[in-house]
């Protein structure tokens, strides 16, 4: 039997997972729409996409959970996993991009325009007189009204720290997993997941600090904006790795993955990695510069 | 847990396809999902098809007689929307998922669940795109640009345009993933990436470039919906943003969106035009580089779509070349098929000749495009209808034409039946007479000063008008030649397994039709190539 499947590719044969995601997708998405667009039943549409949608998550993943359990999957099966993972951080990072570039083109770009470098002049005398390009700022319009931008030292350099040493954690896990030291692994992926939650934690207090303290809202102009959704996006991303991470936690305690074999540990690894490149580039340019 | 992988294991050797609903719901099989995409795509062609005679019929004489302005414009922006994402984009994936396997010896796509997931949110994101037509506010009238502020005005269709949006990124970027991995863990052993099928290579760069630049449109638009919903000012110059700023992050989409549209066009007519020339293609590693070379391009052109926006001179300067060069990679693959063609033993069969129309006609919207790259000259001719004439030019007889004739070509592989030929050569000929008619007067009318995107115009551009209304009808009219085509050949003559006497490569090594599993174990490839010597 194992023979079998190590000649042959794993080809499923027919899944309905997908077309559950699809339906999760299309009440999320309906939901979201009405209820901004003021229907109050959308809310309720939303939830229930979304709990489709885990519905999905959990059974997929357990499908295929049990059918590398199983050893269905052989090691040009185990190669696209990890290239599928590869390409699937690449489009997250290109994702970022985005709001970096937008971070760059309106700190670069945007503001020293409105402030009449270039040859915009007559653009800052006739449209926004006095208003002087500068960084932070929530625009010419006082977008929100005064605020206090967010220090790069205190709670911000804390976090670097706890998600620096949580990519040290996860290595020193996967050197066990490597090595066979089973217990090892287990608690180094158990103290890395806890940094996760810890720092998704110290940023709802960061967040609630700026909201509470400094007048520093989402609506607080292109400062604002900027900050709130990178660090929120990073902060969701940073939530979805620590849930994968105790995944991956409770399933090292079942005995899965091999020194052999074990794609799920190094994506969610790499995952991990990724999120905590992110969260260097947002340190440098968010908070620091 | 036991049970699934015993019944894995049992399902193994069962061959044929599920039945029922089921079969086509819940299908991991390439060909299967081929087939979904390349009908839905057909679907899209038709409905964007139907908005394009709206917007013809109002634009057919001066005056606004059919529809009010905002539903031209409303029609305008979905017509845009559905043939991009709808029609040509899955009808590329479509191909994709049938001859990627078939073409490089692998049993499936690498991940077949991904697979069917990647099309299966398609409907629900067009359903949900389409169901916008009925709101209150109609449908999004800003262009498929989807430019701020304007887009901001959308009325209560404006989150549905936005959630689509998403939606169709999804499935591209899955899709996209699917085929790169696929291309570079499921070769047949012996085929080194320089062997591979032009087909393969060029969908290897496009799938490339979609992972690259479709998150980019997610946060695009994702900061389109902040800014309406959340109180945002990313497009805002009084918070400190710019509304431009928009048009640059669209359009580093935009560009490589573009060059994703035509690359996989290339890859099939550089796999036609050899076949019905008896040759192998010129200049095989030549055309990788070429391609190579517009994909990396394509990033650092995006602004001239926007040369007078404003934007400082060192900037127009730099995209103004950069966009020139592109002429360069792209003459190299010209002048390849014309080399394949020399002193070929060339015959004329249906898939040749809309791929002999593609080099012809791609090439004029090429040339209009490198009029169009020179800002001081773009100043003229920006926002005109000379745009839309560049752009009908590189996507209806270039990409919808390669689409075409890939199904053709194609068609009895998958089939099993020959179309029939003079029902094809009708389907040809009309096309490519009605689409010049259509879209060659365009040039004129927008050199002469008229802009795009209006429902009325002043009584001098009358004619040309007049003349591309009776050429969009009689487009859409021959399309249905084709629809006829397809149904036409499910009595068709039986079909050989090579198909076409100068045929090459390992899809014509399998039966016609392939048969619902290929490749079980992978095959030798250059023995199988060597057969055709």
């Amino acid at each position: 039997m194992t023979t079998h499947t190590d000649e042959h590719y794993y080809v499923p044969h027919g899944s309905y997972w997908p077309v559950v995601g699809s339906a999760g997708l299309l009440l999320l998405m309906v939901g979201v729409s009405t209820w901004l667009n003021g229907a109050g039943a959308g809310f309720y549409i939303m939830l229930a996409g979304l709990a489709v949608i885990i519905f999905m998550i959990t059974g997929w993943f357990g499908t295929v959970i049990g059918e590398s359990q199983g050893g269905l999957y052989n090691d040009q099966v185990d190669r696209s996993f990890r290239q599928g993972m590869f390409w699937f951080i690449f489009s997250e990072v290109m994702f970022f991009a985005a709001f970096f570039g937008a971070l760059f083109y309106a700190r670069n770009m945007a503001i020293p325009w409105l402030g009449g470098s270039s040859n915009n002049f007559f653009t800052n005398l006739l449209l926004w007189e006095g208003f002087e390009s500068s960084w932070p700022t929530n625009g010419p319009g006082d977008v929100g009204g005064e605020f206090e931008a967010m220090p790069p030292f205190g709670l911000p350099l804390i976090n670097t720290a706890l998600l620096l040493s949580s990519s040290i954690t996860v290595t020193i896990a996967h050197h066990a997993l490597l090595a066979g030291r089973r217990t090892q692994l287990a608690m180094f992926l158990g103290f890395t997941f806890v940094l996760g939650f810890v720092f998704v934690y110290l940023q709802g207090v960061e967040y609630v600090e700026a909201y509470q303290h400094m007048n520093l809202k989402l609506t607080s102009g292109i400062y604002g904006s900027t900050f709130f959704m990178l660090t929120g996006f990073h902060g969701m991303h940073v939530t979805i790795g620590a849930i994968m991470l105790t995944i991956i936690f409770f399933r090292v305690l079942k005995g899965h993955f091999s020194r052999e074999k074990h794609f799920a540990f190094e994506a969610v690894a790499w995952y991990w990695h990724f999120v905590d490149v992110v969260w260097v580039g947002l340190y440098v340019f968010v908070y620091w510069i | 847990m036991s049970s699934t992988v015993a019944d894995a294991l049992d399902h193994h050797d069962e061959h044929g396809p599920a039945k029922g609903i089921g079969r086509w719901l819940f299908s991991t099989n390439h060909k299967d999902i081929g087939t979904m995409y390349l009908v839905f795509s057909l679907a899209m062609f038709l409905i964007g098809g139907l908005m394009a005679l709206v917007i013809r019929s109002e634009l057919a004489v001066p005056g606004l007689q059919f529809v009010h302005p905002e539903v031209f414009n409303q029609m305008t922006t979905m017509h845009a929307l559905i043939m991009v994402f709808g029609a040509v984009m899955p009808a590329f994936v479509g191909l994709a998922n049938w001859m990627i396997p078939l073409m490089i010896g692998a049993p499936d796509m690498a991940l077949p669940r991904m697979n069917n997931w990647s099309f299966w949110i398609l409907p629900v994101a067009f359903g949900i795109l389409l169901s916008t037509l009925l709101m209150p506010g109609g449908a999004p009238a800003s262009g498929w640009t989807m430019y701020p502020p304007l887009v901001l005005q959308t009325g209560d269709a404006f989150p549905f345009l936005i959630f689509s949006v998403h939606l169709m990124g999804l499935s591209s970027i899955m899709g996209a993933i699917n085929v790169i991995v696929t291309i570079i863990n499921m070769r047949a052993p012996d085929m080194s990436l320089l062997k591979m099928p032009m087909f393969v290579w060029t969908w290897l760069i496009t799938a490339y470039l979609l992972i690259a630049v479709m998150p980019v449109l997610a946060g695009a638009v994702t900061m389109l919906l902040t800014d309406q919903f959340f109180g945002t000012s990313f497009f805002l110059a009084a918070g400190g943003g710019d509304p431009v700023m928009f048009q640059h992050i669209f359009w580093f989409f935009g560009h490589p969106e573009v060059y994703i549209m035509i690359l996989p066009a290339f890859g099939v007519v550089s796999e036609i035009i050899p076949t019905f020339s008896r040759k192998h293609l010129f200049g095989h590693d030549s055309m990788v580089y070429a391609a190579s070379s517009i994909a990396f391009l394509s990033f650092i052109v995006w602004a001239h779509h926007m040369f007078t926006v404003g934007m400082p001179l060192t900037g127009q300067m730099f995209f103004m070349f950069a966009t020139m060069l592109i002429a360069v990679p792209t003459g190299v693959k010209v002048f390849n098929w014309v080399a394949t063609m020399w002193r070929g033993a060339m015959t004329f069969e249906t898939p040749m000749l809309f791929s002999l129309a593609f080099v012809f006609l791609f090439t004029i919207g090429g040339f209009s495009g490198l009029m169009l790259a020179i800002a001081p000259a773009d100043i003229q001719y920006h926002d005109t209808y000379f745009v839309v004439a560049h752009f009908h030019y590189v996507l209806v007889p270039g990409s919808i034409f390669a689409i075409m004739a890939g199904a053709y070509y194609w068609l009895p592989k998958w089939t099993g039946h020959m179309y029939s030929e003079r029902l094809g050569k009708l389907h040809f000929w009309s096309s490519t007479i009605f689409v010049n008619v259509t879209f060659f007067p365009m040039h004129f009318l927008g050199l002469a000063g008229m802009p795009r995107r209006i429902p009325d115009y002043s009584t001098q551009f009358t004619d040309f008008n007049t003349i591309a209304s009776i050429g969009a009808f009689g487009f859409g009219l021959s399309q249905l030649i084709f629809v006829w085509v397809l149904v036409s050949a499910w009595k068709g003559q039986k079909a050989t397994d090579r198909v076409w006497e100068g045929s090459h490569g390992l899809e014509w090594t399998l039966p016609s039709p392939a048969p619902y599993h290929s490749w079980d174990t992978p095959p030798k490839a250059r023995i199988a190539n060597e057969a055709f010597e």
